[in-house]
């Protein structure tokens, strides 16, 4: 693009990291101009995190160089990174939920003497990249896009040169990403380099303007992603052609097997979500989808569904084929025929540190008859452990090989595959993909739809509406612990969801407003 | 440098080699410290650690020895399995004491082949309900169950010091603080004549084997180590940690408790203000080094049983100090525990390179 005579504003040449029994990155070479919103593609594992950490200074490569504005440099710590002008923005956010904005900023930055004057420098930056922000709000109150807003203000007060920004648009709802957006392109227009890493290629495409991508540590190749579908840089990120979920056999829908109705539930966690209200019906041989942001309640209602959370005083607000369940356990509901995959995979959905035949045992021992007279039966546990490592194509060196020691993708896919061969009538399983590379999420998108074909009513909790649109038939949007009427896939879209997804969010439009007549004011006070 | 880096998955081997590593560095410094007393280092280890086992009849005191602590540290490890910490076994064992001892006093001068068996219900069932107050404090009130079965040790034996100072002294005892001897009917019969080896270690044998049943091949076993593993998928499936802790306490209190009858109705033959060397303590320590496995108790307990024999023989032929023994049992645990940090983390030398994980 420039000719070269012209410095970039970062260039990385050949950096190599490798960790025990792992070579994280290969050789790596790239490019940022100044002014240039750059993507970084890849899979989970294909060392754009390795990557970002040595650009921050909190790893230092092996072997290659980085140019700073065409000098060689050596970045030791973040505290050098930051000095130099890059920025970061985290996947996950590092704040204070009883502190207010301005106090989160304040204790991120090197020496704060003036509160004021910093106030005045957060509402000028606020003004400038259209980041409306009260900052005398409590964390606690804010939606999750508005806390990734305070990241964002803390890296622009540093007058940031290089913005890095990791997975960002992971917890925010469709609208929350165009305005990020809006305000990642004004950035840009001054001059800021941005490296954008993503594996959500449609956004990539909207943005960024050039385009490397990781495979396994190593560059794999480079694009302009607004001349590139998202199937093909997909399909350069996984190195191999991708087949979409085969939904072809004619869907017929059986009877109401799980059946919630006016399901409310006090959280018991301090900033947990309550659950308002809730009423849905999912037939047998339908997927439906929940979506919604993190944090609206998914986790509370999967809860109540699974059992962990008995409802004593109301047992017929969930129920199972018919039967009554919300005073059950999670055994109780299994022997009816329920199956259950939360969203998080190591210590909740397996034991890590069990032997796959021992979390095999874990939730099928009733169903699967694998245990006798108080006893493990050991041939047939081993022996349906081997079952869902095959049919479910597990990479593994086998049944007693420990859970943790499998990728997240193979993991997922032996617990889907647990709970699938144990014949479900009703599955609820919570963000089915969540962190699993291509292949395995679209093996187990199929599986879910096999599943459903056979008559089982699968509730598909998920932020990933990507994945709602690709598998289920029917979508209901959580927001604030409320639902949403259940709405057909067919005529929905995106924008719709979005809405409903941010649709409570108008509480906080008070506050929002508040703020724009502030600045405004202040604009019009320096005119 | 030195640097601590995490390993990947957990060094089995590190599982089974750290007790030979804290064994052979409470030695050496066990040597360090005879050394400054004073002591040929070489001399006094050979007197503590081999001579108390250099005949037969020292071995058949180790067995005695290791009896009561197997049998406890069996009971415990099922619980800290299960992150229940029950520290309180030295006062379930008194109370088990206590309750079959006191069966025993009564029927004083009983010849019925049903006492011992008797005894044995009352001996577990006084361990079990010591347990339970702390299994109801934790599951009712949220009480920590470290603290509350440590303290309710000591009320257990400030009970039967009262007993035995009071109601239930001998009568004809010229008022020393001791109960009436046992009737023979209620004493434990030796198994191995010319020894004090008793029934309780052939007991201890089985529980060691219905422990390695138990936590291996049974479902409760399981779900003992699912709870303890991973909190929260217990929860998911439906394994109730706090019957899990009903359940370890109940089951450590009753062991605990026979391991104490079995010291009253065996080498003591009565009951009197001490009757144990706190084997409920060293249990813990017993547990730890048997790697919280059945199997490795029954070696865990007949090395701590050596600290015992050793100790005894150090007071008697070095002029040592009783609490040499107590030194030598604390250092061993701090190796332990310290040793059991390499089976999470390798030993790296140089400077530091990669401080997080790959992408």
């Amino acid at each position: 693009m420039t000719g070269g005579s012209k410095p970039a504003q970062l260039e990385v040449r050949g950096v190599t990291k490798a960790f025990p029994g792992c070579l994280a990155n290969d050789d790596i070479s790239f490019r940022i101009e100044p002014g240039e919103i750059h993507a970084l593609l890849g899979e989970n594992g294909a060392g754009k995190s390795t990557l970002v950490k040595i650009i921050y200074g909190v790893l230092q490569a092996d072997l290659g160089e980085l140019l700073w504005e065409g000098k060689p440099v050596t970045i030791h710590s973040p505290h050098d990174a930051r000095e130099m002008g890059v920025g970061l923005v985290f996947q996950h956010f590092s704040l204070f939920e009883t502190m207010t904005v301005l106090e989160n900023i304040a204790l991120a930055m090197n020496d704060v003497r003036d509160m004021a004057a910093l106030r005045q420098q957060v509402i000028e930056v606020e003004k400038t990249y259209g980041l409306p922000l009260d900052p005398d709000r409590h964390v606690y109150t804010l939606s999750v896009g508005e806390r990734q807003r305070i990241e964002i203000v803390r890296c622009l007060l540093q007058n940031p040169k290089l913005l890095i920004l990791d997975e960002p648009t992971s917890v925010l709802t469709p609208q929350e990403v165009e305005k990020l957006f809006e305000t990642l392109r004004r950035l840009a227009d001054e001059g800021c380099a941005i490296l954008y890493i993503s594996h959500k290629l449609h956004e990539v495409k909207a943005l960024c303007q050039k385009a490397t991508v990781l495979r396994g540590g190593k560059v794999v190749g480079g694009c302009d992603p607004r001349e590139e579908t998202a199937k093909s840089m997909a399909e350069m990120m996984i190195g191999q052609k991708l087949t979409a979920p085969d939904r072809s056999g004619t869907r017929k829908f059986g009877d109401v097997r799980l059946d919630i109705s006016d399901l409310s539930l006090i959280s018991d966690e301090q900033f947990g979500t309550d659950l308002k209200g809730i009423g849905l019906k999912v037939r047998g041989g339908e997927i439906m989808g929940v979506a919604g942001v993190a944090g609206n309640g998914q986790n509370e209602l999967f809860q109540a569904l699974a059992g962990e959370t008995e409802i004593i005083v109301a047992p017929d607000c969930i129920k199972i084929d018919g039967n009554p369940v919300a005073h059950f356990g999670p055994r109780r509901r299994r022997r009816l025929g329920a199956a259950f995959v939360p969203e998080e995979r190591n210590g909740h959905g397996a034991v890590p540190d069990m032997n796959l035949a021992e979390n095999g045992f874990l939730t099928a021992f009733r169903r699967m008859a694998l245990s006798a007279r108080g006893l493990i039966r050991e041939v047939p546990t081993r022996t349906f452990a081997d079952k869902i490592i095959k049919t479910f194509d597990v990479r593994t060196t086998g049944a007693s090989a420990e859970a943790g020691s499998l990728s997240g993708g193979n993991l997922q896919k032996f617990i889907v595959g647990r709970e699938i061969l144990q014949d479900p009538g009703v599955l609820v399983i919570s963000q089915p993909t969540w962190g699993v590379d291509a292949g395995a999420a679209s093996a187990i998108h199929q599986a879910l739809l096999d599943l459903a074909a056979k008559g089982t009513a699968v509730l598909v909790i998920s932020q990933d509406l990507d994945e709602i649109f690709a598998i289920c038939d029917q979508v209901v949007v959580m927001a604030e612990g409320k639902m949403s009427a259940p709405r057909a896939m067919a005529d929905v879209s995106v924008e719709e969801i979005g809405l409903l997804m941010g649709g409570l969010h108008d509480l906080d439009g008070d506050v929002t407003l508040k703020t724009k007549e502030l600045i405004e004011g202040d604009r019009v006070g320096q005119a | 440098m030195v640097r601590l880096e995490p390993r990947r998955q957990h060094s089995q081997a590190m599982v089974y080699l750290s007790p030979v590593l804290a064994i052979l560095m409470t030695l050496i410094v066990g040597g360090i410290i005879f050394s400054f007393m004073g002591k040929n280092p070489f001399d006094a280890l050979y007197t503590f650690f081999i001579l108390p086992i250099n005949n037969s009849y020292g071995i058949s005191e180790l067995f005695v020895k290791a009896t009561p602590l197997v049998i406890i540290a069996i009971g415990l490890s099922m619980g800290f399995r299960a992150n229940v910490w029950n520290i309180g076994a030295e006062g379930q064992l008194t109370m088990g004491a206590i309750f079959g001892g006191g069966l025993a006093l009564y029927f004083y001068d009983s010849e019925s082949m049903f006492l011992l068996p008797a005894m044995f219900v009352l001996g577990a069932i006084g361990g079990a309900f010591w347990g339970a107050i702390p299994a109801l404090l934790r599951t009712r009130f949220n009480a920590n169950e470290i603290l509350t079965s440590l303290m309710l040790t000591y009320v257990a034996t400030l009970f039967l010091s009262f007993l035995v100072h009071g109601p239930w002294r001998n009568p004809e005892g010229f008022n020393f603080p001791e109960s009436r001897p046992f009737p023979d009917a209620g004493l434990l019969p030796v198994i191995y004549d010319g020894t004090r080896v008793h029934l309780g270690t052939a007991f201890a044998v089985l529980v060691v084997i219905a422990g390695w049943i138990l936590l291996s091949k049974s479902v409760i076993g399981f779900q003992l180590r699912v709870v303890g593993k991973a909190p929260q998928a217990a929860r998911h499936v439906g394994f109730r940690q706090k019957r899990m802790v009903w359940f370890t306490l109940l089951l450590g209190g009753a062991l605990s408790g026979l391991a104490g009858l079995f010291e009253v109705a065996g080498p003591i033959g009565q009951l009197q203000p001490a009757i144990s060397p706190g084997y409920g303590f060293t249990a813990i320590i017993v547990a730890f080094l048997g790697r919280l496995h059945p199997l490795g108790v029954l070696f865990g307990g007949l090395i701590m049983a050596l600290t015992y024999l050793g100790g005894e023989l150090a007071q008697i032929t070095l002029g040592l100090p009783n609490a040499v023994t107590g030194l030598f049992q604390g250092i061993l645990l701090f190796f332990l525990l310290a040793c059991d940090v390499l089976t999470k983390y390798r030993v790296r030398f140089g400077t530091p390179a990669a401080k997080g994980e790959a992408a």
